[in-house]
């Protein structure tokens, strides 16, 4: 490759709103559901019917606007994308494609370089469609239209991103705020948060933008690194070959690591998009911005910065902890119910961490509750229980959220304190290990850490290994 | 009480029978359709008549009347629907090929509204496809003829409501005005018809022509029936974003006030070329009867009358292309027998589905929509749509009521009008306006042509104003002679009377009615 590249990467993102009801009528957008028994006349299009705003929608939208730091539009209207497909039962969309909802805003994220920002061109709302089932039985297709009407926003970034780890950055802040706001739980694999790569590629140092692509289907942040770094190297290749890019849509094949054309520029469809006539314009006034402002959670860099003053975090365990919405509410549960952060922390950052990456989890699907943790430490605190066997009791704890108190009393696996009992068991170990004996007479302080062991082993784990130590060295 | 003399009753009237006992609800609607039989063959009002639905929704109106549950000015009362308003378990065709097997699964708001006032619901009536027309003509299940003279349209798209109402196959009706479907078709059927301010009725299971356009009103006997059956039908409804929170939908109030004081306009712009003389003279004359009254009466220039047309055709096809999407035979409605995949299944669906008139403005709509052409003329006319309603508000600052013609002429001939689709749109100069500007407006009979035929008198009014031209129509109907349609009195005769005129001729309308 003779000339340097740059890569030019702009996203747009489709995150399904948690709203309990769909964006314009009053059925519920929960998962799943035999088909079609999610539905009304509005969301299948049944003549007559007409569409009623959701505020929900709008006041998460705002939240998300607030968030990314936009502004929001005080006059704004939804129009109608027209295109005939079955999924859409009034071959309509409801978008905003005039006056969206917020506009201008951006995210900061860091790079290598130092901090960026990604800039935010837009975030609209819009209505999901319907499924398409394709019955091979009988050859014929069906429409499942309980996703349609369930609530969009779509975010436009400026092609502000020009690698594929900002743009992995840039989406894992978006899905961490969206989360704390609670608009979403922005699973991309179940297409809850769904990303479409704009990217282009331009020789260093030139100004003007080249041709770009649009790359959809992408179901994780892994194939959207890979599809970018084939793009990127595609659009390359061309451009050395003395061809030219394509102004067109691809899809992302990401078992075979490759895309195809889905539709070019030319068979780009006119939308004929105009004001949706069946709803009124929507006016935000400063009051309902103030009060979704006041409603804002403290989002992950307030928390980072407030767990390293209040609990003294170090920076690791803080960013790690308030990375996860979920991870970070259990914390600050559990730490409250026992009033040591720290070992809260330690737990979470270690075992929990662990476990997590053991079972290939996510935070999210934590079940344990932090008031069973929180127990576990106190345990370990008054010194009930010594670190092995807490670690035991943890994995319990983790995989079934049993009550670690009466856990370790049916289990018997209390720590045993009774120093009499204890010292019988220490001089019998002395006396069946003379060569560890004579090593540690001779200077080999190593050898405290075998007979420390065997003690532990004689006493099932049950003992408390500073007390041993402590008997080991008085008796020797 | 015969058959004939119950049909004689306005709404208002035949409910206070009810009320009093002289008449039951079951022979109010047996007198319904005995004239239905009698007359529906020659005039076509109807697309679906729900005869044994009637009288059993007959009988349980009146269980209600005798508890006491229902009282209200329009208990018991048999009522026709036209046919692009929703009804639960009736067919809904819209006068369309493509919805000709469609059965809803909800009742509008506003057929809900009418029968919890205790409406008995005869049948849907015919239009012109989805409200696409000015004659009834456009219908995909035949023509609509004017009880008075079964050669001449009835006027559309609400031929059927009108028709209806004249020939006394119902007591009132529920008619949609997007361009004028309501004041036109009452002119030119002798009847009065009411559009309402747009966002008065819901328009929650109204098969969208023009969303921005539409309103449901009433065609009645007269402006009483009008002011109660309007009275029924408003209400504020969470289901329609348009829908307006009115307190003062007591209509009926307006009755029986005078004129006195009035301040009455008459823009010259709706008296000058192309207006037929016996329809000015006739206008002109109901304005001098209010005069006579005491309403002050003056000519003024409202301006921008002539965009009106433009601006009306423009958004109302673009909405309409879009609202019309739907019917694409994948839900419900009309699939083409055969097809090759999904688009050809939806291109021959929609070719067989819809008629011509519908496909010339489903085009048009699309055509003013698209890239590069939507500033030019979706724009422009949004533009021209907040001009016209400048001038109004102008012109509503001088006077309380604007007074004009409803229509430039009198019911056309049959097969006259769909061969020249300009000059039938130029036809609804005088009542577009008032849907651009969504404004209340109000057609009263105010004599008839040389030709027997109905002229009618249009009163207009401010946003919210209907009771002024409530007041202003009923003080002129106090004047002025009540008509009936001559098959109305003598439906058999005249049918006769027709059908041996039609033999003479060459009986060379006979395809039209296959």
């Amino acid at each position: 490759m003779s000339k340097e590249y740059e890569t030019v990467i702009g996203l747009e993102v489709h995150v399904e709103l948690a709203t309990k009801t769909k964006i314009f009528c009053g059925c519920s957008t929960a998962f799943g559901g035999a088909p079609n028994t999610h539905t009304c006349p509005v969301c299948t299009g049944m003549p007559g019917s007409l569409p009623v705003l959701n505020k929900q929608v709008v006041e998460y939208a705002m939240a998300v606007g607030l968030a990314t730091n936009c502004s929001i539009t005080r006059y704004g209207k939804f129009d109608r994308k027209n295109y005939f497909y079955p999924d859409n039962p009034q071959n309509y969309q409801i978008s905003q494609l005039y006056l969206p909802i917020c506009r201008d805003g951006g995210v900061e994220i860091e790079t290598s370089a130092g901090k960026k920002t990604i800039g935010i061109h837009e975030i609209h709302m819009e209505e999901d469609a319907g499924k398409l089932v394709h019955d091979e039985w009988e050859d014929c297709s069906l429409v499942d239209y309980n996703r349609s009407g369930v609530p969009l926003i779509e975010i436009v970034s400026e092609p502000d991103m020009r690698s594929a780890q900002e743009v992995i950055d840039y989406l894992e802040k978006l899905r961490m705020m969206i989360q704390y706001l609670g608009a979403s739980d922005c699973k991309l694999n179940e297409g809850s948060m769904r990303a479409d790569v704009n990217l282009s590629v331009r020789e260093m140092g030139t100004e003007q933008l080249g041709t770009r692509t649009e790359m959809k289907n992408l179901n994780s942040f892994k194939a959207i690194a890979r599809a970018i770094e084939n793009e990127k190297n595609r659009q390359i290749d061309l451009l050395e070959e003395g061809k030219k890019v394509i102004q067109e849509t691809r899809r992302w094949d990401d078992a075979k690591e490759y895309s195809y054309t889905m539709r070019s520029k030319e068979d780009a469809q006119d939308y004929r998009y105009f004001p949706e006539p069946d709803l009124v314009p929507l006016v935000i006034s400063d009051a309902w911005i103030s009060e979704i402002k006041e409603r804002q959670p403290e989002f992950a860099t307030e928390k980072m910065a407030r767990y390293k003053q209040e609990y003294g975090l170090p920076d690791y365990d803080a960013e790690i902890i308030t990375e996860s919405k979920f991870l970070a509410d259990f914390f600050e549960a559990a730490a409250k119910l026992c009033q040591k952060p720290k070992k809260v922390s330690n737990w979470l950052m270690g075992e929990t961490m662990r476990l997590l990456k053991e079972r290939e989890m996510e935070p999210e699907e934590i079940r344990f509750s932090p008031a069973n943790l929180a127990k576990l430490i106190a345990l370990t605190e008054e010194g009930s229980v010594n670190s092995t066997v807490a670690k035991e009791v943890f994995e319990k704890i983790f995989d079934e959220d049993i009550d670690p108190e009466s856990y370790v009393k049916e289990q018997g696996l209390k720590t045993v304190n009774d120093e009499g009992e204890l010292r019988g068991v220490v001089k019998q170990v002395i006396q069946d290990n003379p060569k560890s004996v004579e090593d540690y007479r001779n200077g080999k302080e190593k050898a405290i850490g075998f007979l420390v062991g065997q003690t532990m082993k004689a006493m099932k784990g049950k003992a408390d290994p500073g007390m041993v130590n402590q008997l080991l060295k008085e008796l020797l | 009480m015969s058959m004939k003399e119950i049909r004689r009753f306005t709404a208002v009237q035949l409910a206070e029978r009810i009320k009093q006992r002289e008449i039951s609800v079951k022979e109010a609607v047996q007198a319904a359709l005995e004239q239905i039989n009698e007359v529906e063959t020659a005039i076509h009002s109807y697309v679906t008549i729900e005869e044994e639905g009637a009288m059993r929704q007959a009988e349980e109106v009146q269980k209600k009347i005798d508890s006491g549950e229902l009282s209200g000015p329009l208990a018991g009362v048999p009522a026709a629907i036209k046919d692009n308003m929703c009804t639960e378990g009736l067919l809904t065709t819209c006068s369309s090929r493509i919805l000709g097997n469609f059965v809803p699964t909800y009742t509008a708001e506003a057929v809900l509204n009418l029968q919890k006032a205790g409406a008995v619901i005869l049948g849907k009536t015919n239009m012109d496809e989805f409200a696409m027309g000015s004659t009834t003509e456009t219908s995909a299940f035949g023509i609509t003829r004017n009880p008075w003279n079964l050669s001449h349209v009835p006027g559309g798209s609400s031929g059927g409501s009108c028709a209806a109402v004249a020939a006394q196959e119902c007591f009132y009706a529920l008619g949609s005005d997007t361009g004028g479907s309501i004041r036109q078709p009452s002119a030119f059927c002798g009847v009065t018809g009411l559009k309402p301010t747009y966002g008065t009725v819901s328009r929650y299971g109204l098969i969208a022509y023009g969303s921005s356009l539409d309103q449901i009103g009433p065609v009645a006997k007269d402006v009483t029936d009008c002011a109660a059956v309007l009275e029924a039908a408003a209400s504020y409804d969470k289901k329609d974003s348009t829908s307006l929170k009115r307190q003062d939908t007591d209509f009926t109030s307006a009755l029986g006030k005078d004129v006195k004081g009035m301040k009455i306009g008459i823009p010259r712009d709706y008296l000058g070329e192309g207006l037929e003389e016996d329809v000015r003279s006739a206008v002109l004359l109901a304005a001098k009867t209010l005069e006579g009254q005491g309403a002050m009466v003056e000519e003024f220039d409202l301006s921008l009358v002539e965009y009106a047309i433009p601006a009306y055709y423009v958004i109302a096809c673009a909405e309409a292309s879009s609202n019309l999407a739907r019917f694409d035979g994948v839900k419900y409605g009309y699939r083409s027998k055969e097809y090759e995949g999904l688009h050809h299944m939806y291109k021959k669906s929609r070719s067989e589905g819809f008629g011509p008139e519908v496909k010339r403005r489903i085009m048009l709509g699309s055509f003013v929509l698209s890239s590069g052409y939507y500033d030019a003329y979706y724009l422009k006319a949004l533009r021209t749509k907040a001009l016209i309603k400048q001038a109004f508000d102008q012109a509503f600052a001088e006077y309380d009521v604007i007074l004009g013609p409803a229509a430039p002429s009198t019911a056309p001939e049959i097969g006259k009008s769909l061969s020249d689709p300009l000059k039938m749109y130029l036809g609804d100069i005088y009542t577009v306006s008032v849907n651009l500007a969504g404004l209340p407006g109000i057609t009263v009979p105010c004599g008839l042509d040389k030709k027997g035929l109905p002229i009618g008198l249009q009163l207009i009014g401010d946003c919210f104003q209907e009771k002024k031209i409530i007041q202003a129509a009923y003080a002129f109907e106090q004047a002025r002679k009540m008509e009936v349609s001559p098959i109305a009195e003598d439906g058999a005769s005249v049918i006769a009377g027709w059908e041996k005129s039609q033999t003479a001729e060459g009986g060379k309308e006979q395809e039209e009615r296959a």
